[in-house]
C-alpha cells in the first residue's frame, strides 16, 4: 500500500474540527452553567451534573414537544414508505391510462420551492380548520416527488422475471407486490425511512407558520421558543439540542452502509 | 376514462379498453399523486393569484393586476435581503464543492480510520437548523463562546461572530458549510466509486501524473455530480431560512436578512399575503432561470469534446 499518512494529515484534523462542536455540546450539557461561563474557560466538568436535564424534562414543554414530533415523524415515515413504494411500483410496473401524466405532474412538483406554497398552504389549512393542529406538521408529508421517484428508479432496476414467474403461479398484483416485490426493495425502503425521518424531524419551518400555541409545538419550533426563553442557561440548552439529535446519529450510524449504494443507483447524480 | 361504458357497446368491435388494470394501476399510484399533486400544484396557482391581489393574510383584499411586481422592484429592504442572498450563495456554493471533492477523493482511497473520518464529516448534516442555531450561538457567543476564548488564548481578538454586523453573514456561511458539507462528500463518493477501474488504469499506464489523471479523466467523470450539487446547492442556498432563523433573526443592522427570511417576515409577521406571493414568485422564477442555465451550460460543455 502507498503512503497514507498525507491523507491522515488532511483527514483527522478535518474531521475531529467537524465533530468538536457535537462534542463540545455534549460535554456541556453535563456542565453546570457556573462551570460553562467560567474564565479561563473548562474543557471537563468537575461532576457529571444532570442539571440541563432535569431543567428540559420537567420544567418545560419539551416532552411534549418531543412526543409531538415523535408522532409526526412515526407518521410521516409510515406514509412515505407505504404511499411512495405502491406509487413507485405502479410508475415502474403497471400500464394505465394517464399514468404518463400523473408522473410528470409528480415530478414538477419538485420545481416549486417551499416559499411559493407556505403562504397558499397556510390558507388552505386555515380555511379547514387544520391550524394548530399536528395534523398541519405532517399532511405535508405523507408523500414526497423523491419519495416516489426513489422507489421507482428501485423497482426499475430488479429485474422482472421474479415478478413473472409469481404471475405465472396465480399471484395477483397486490399479491406479488407484497410477496415478491417488497421484499427486495428493503435497501431502498431503509433509505427512504431515514430521509423522511430526517427531513420530519428537523423541519422548522413548516410547523412554525402552521402552529403557534406552545403545546402543539413540535420540537425544533419548541427547540427555538426555548432558547430564546433560557438565554444563557447552556447546560438546559445543549441538553435539549442532544436529546434532540440523537435519534437522527442512531439512525444515521445504523442505516448510512446502505445510503451510497442508494444514491448511486437513483440517479441522485444526474 | 368513460372506459366502462364504452367497453360495453364496442366489446367485439376493437381492443376494449379493460377497466381491471386501470383500476389497479391508479389504486398503486392514486393516493401518493393525490396527496404531492394536491398539496402542491393546487396551492402554487392560488400563490399566483394572490400574488395579484392585495390580499392581507387574515382578510381578502382586491386585485390589484401586477402591482406587487411592480413594488417589489424599487422596494430598498427587498434589495438589500437580494444582496445578501446573492453573498451568501456566491460563497456557499463553490465553498462547498471546493471543500467537498477533496474530502471525497481522500476518502475514496483504502485508507484506516476511512469510517471514522465518514461518520465525523457527515454527522453535522443531520442535526436539524434549530440545534445547529443555537450551538452556533453557543459556541460563538462574543462574551462566552469556547471559541472567542480559545482565539484569545492564541493572543487573538475576540471577535463578534454572529453579532458584528460586519462579520455575521460569512459566520453564517461557515456554519452553513459545517452543517452541509456532508452531502456533496457523498455525492462525490458514489460517482467516484462509479468510475471504472481500467479508464484510470490506461491512463496510467499511458504515463500521466496523478494530476493529469485527476484534470483528463476523474474530473471529467465527475461532471453529472457536479451539475447536480452546483444546482441543489444553489436552490439550498437561495432558499435559506432556517438558519438565520435560529440565530440572528436577520439582525445585527439586518445584515442577515435575506429573501426568505425577509418574505417570512412580509407575509407572515405583516401579514402581507399578496406581497409575500409575489416575492416568492420572482424568486421562484430566478430559481428556474439558474437552473436552466447552469443546465445548459454543462450540455453545451458537454456536446463538442
Amino acid at each position: 500500500m502507498r503512503r497514507q499518512w498525507p491523507y491522515h494529515l488532511v483527514l483527522m484534523p478535518l474531521s475531529l474540527l467537524f465533530a468538536a462542536p457535537l462534542v463540545w455540546m455534549l460535554i456541556t450539557s453535563f456542565m453546570p452553567d457556573a462551570e460553562i461561563n467560567a474564565y479561563p474557560p473548562r474543557l471537563w466538568p468537575s461532576h457529571i451534573d444532570f442539571g440541563g436535564y432535569l431543567k428540559v424534562l420537567t420544567e418545560d414543554s419539551y416532552p411534549r414537544w418531543f412526543g409531538n414530533t415523535l408522532l409526526v415523524t412515526a407518521v410521516a415515515v409510515v406514509s412515505h414508505l407505504a404511499l411512495c413504494s405502491l406509487a413507485g411500483y405502479g410508475f415502474a410496473r403497471l400500464r394505465f391510462r394517464g399514468k404518463g401524466v400523473a408522473f410528470v405532474a409528480i415530478m414538477a412538483t419538485v420545481m416549486v420551492p417551499t416559499q411559493v406554497l407556505m403562504i397558499p398552504t397556510f390558507l388552505v389549512f386555515k380555511n379547514l380548520g387544520l391550524i394548530d393542529t399536528l395534523s398541519a406538521a405532517f399532511l405535508p408529508w405523507l408523500a414526497t416527488a423523491f419519495g416516489v421517484f426513489l422507489m421507482r428508479q428501485f423497482f426499475l432496476s430488479l429485474p422482472r422475471e421474479l415478478e413473472e414467474a409469481a404471475r405465472i403461479d396465480g399471484c395477483n398484483r397486490l399479491g406479488v407486490f407484497f410477496r415478491v416485490v417488497l421484499p427486495l426493495a428493503r435497501p431502498a425502503l431503509a433509505t427512504l425511512a431515514v430521509f423522511t425521518f430526517l427531513g420530519a424531524w428537523n423541519d422548522l419551518i413548516w410547523p412554525l407558520i402552521a402552529i403557534n400555541s406552545e403545546e402543539t409545538y413540535t420540537l425544533q419550533v419548541g427547540l427555538t421558543t426555548f432558547a430564546g426563553a433560557r438565554h444563557t442557561q447552556w447546560s438546559a440548552l445543549m441538553a435539549g439540542n442532544v436529546l434532540a439529535t440523537f435519534p437522527l446519529i442512531v439512525a444515521f450510524v445504523v442505516a448510512q452502509r446502505h445510503f451510497i449504494a442508494t444514491m448511486s443507483f437513483s440517479g441522485l447524480k444526474g | 376514462m368513460a372506459a366502462g361504458a364504452l367497453t360495453v357497446r364496442t366489446r367485439h368491435a376493437r381492443p376494449r379498453v379493460r377497466l381491471m388494470p386501470q383500476l389497479t394501476g391508479w389504486g398503486f399510484v392514486g393516493p401518493a399523486t393525490l396527496v404531492i399533486v394536491g398539496l402542491s400544484i393546487f396551492p402554487a396557482v392560488w400563490a399566483l393569484i394572490l400574488s395579484l391581489r392585495d390580499d392581507n393574510l387574515l382578510a381578502p383584499g382586491s386585485f390589484v393586476g401586477l402591482q406587487n411586481y411592480s413594488d417589489l422592484l424599487d422596494d430598498p429592504d427587498l434589495r438589500a435581503a437580494t444582496l445578501h442572498t446573492l453573498l451568501y450563495s456566491v460563497l456557499y456554493v463553490p465553498g462547498s464543492l471546493v471543500i467537498g471533492l477533496p474530502i471525497a477523493l481522500a476518502l475514496n482511497r483504502p485508507i484506516r480510520f476511512r469510517a471514522f473520518y465518514r461518520t465525523c464529516l457527515f454527522v453535522p448534516y443531520v442535526v436539524s437548523a434549530a440545534a445547529t442555531g443555537i450551538l452556533a450561538n453557543f459556541i460563538l457567543d462574543p462574551q462566552f463562546g469556547i471559541v472567542n476564548d480559545l482565539l484569545a488564548g492564541a493572543g487573538i481578538a475576540r471577535q463578534g461572530f454572529l453579532q458584528d454586523p460586519s462579520q455575521a453573514l460569512l459566520t453564517l456561511v461557515v456554519v452553513s458549510l459545517w452543517g452541509s458539507v456532508g452531502l456533496p462528500i457523498v455525492v462525490y463518493l458514489a460517482a467516484l466509486q462509479d468510475i471504472p477501474r481500467e479508464l484510470v488504469e490506461a491512463a496510467r499506464v499511458d504515463g500521466a501524473g496523478a494530476l493529469r489523471v485527476f484534470r483528463a479523466v476523474t474530473l471529467p467523470q465527475l461532471r453529472p455530480a457536479t451539475v447536480f450539487l452546483v444546482i441543489w446547492q444553489t436552490i439550498d442556498a437561495l432558499q435559506l431560512f432556517d438558519l438565520v432563523y435560529t440565530t440572528t433573526k436577520g439582525q445585527p443592522l439586518d445584515s442577515t436578512t435575506v429573501i426568505v427570511f425577509y418574505l417570512y417576515q412580509q407575509a407572515f409577521q405583516l401579514f402581507h399575503a399578496g406581497y409575500g406571493a409575489a416575492v416568492a414568485y420572482a424568486l421562484f422564477v430566478v430559481t428556474l432561470i439558474a437552473s436552466g442555465a447552469a443546465l445548459w451550460h454543462a450540455r453545451r460543455g458537454e456536446a463538442p469534446s
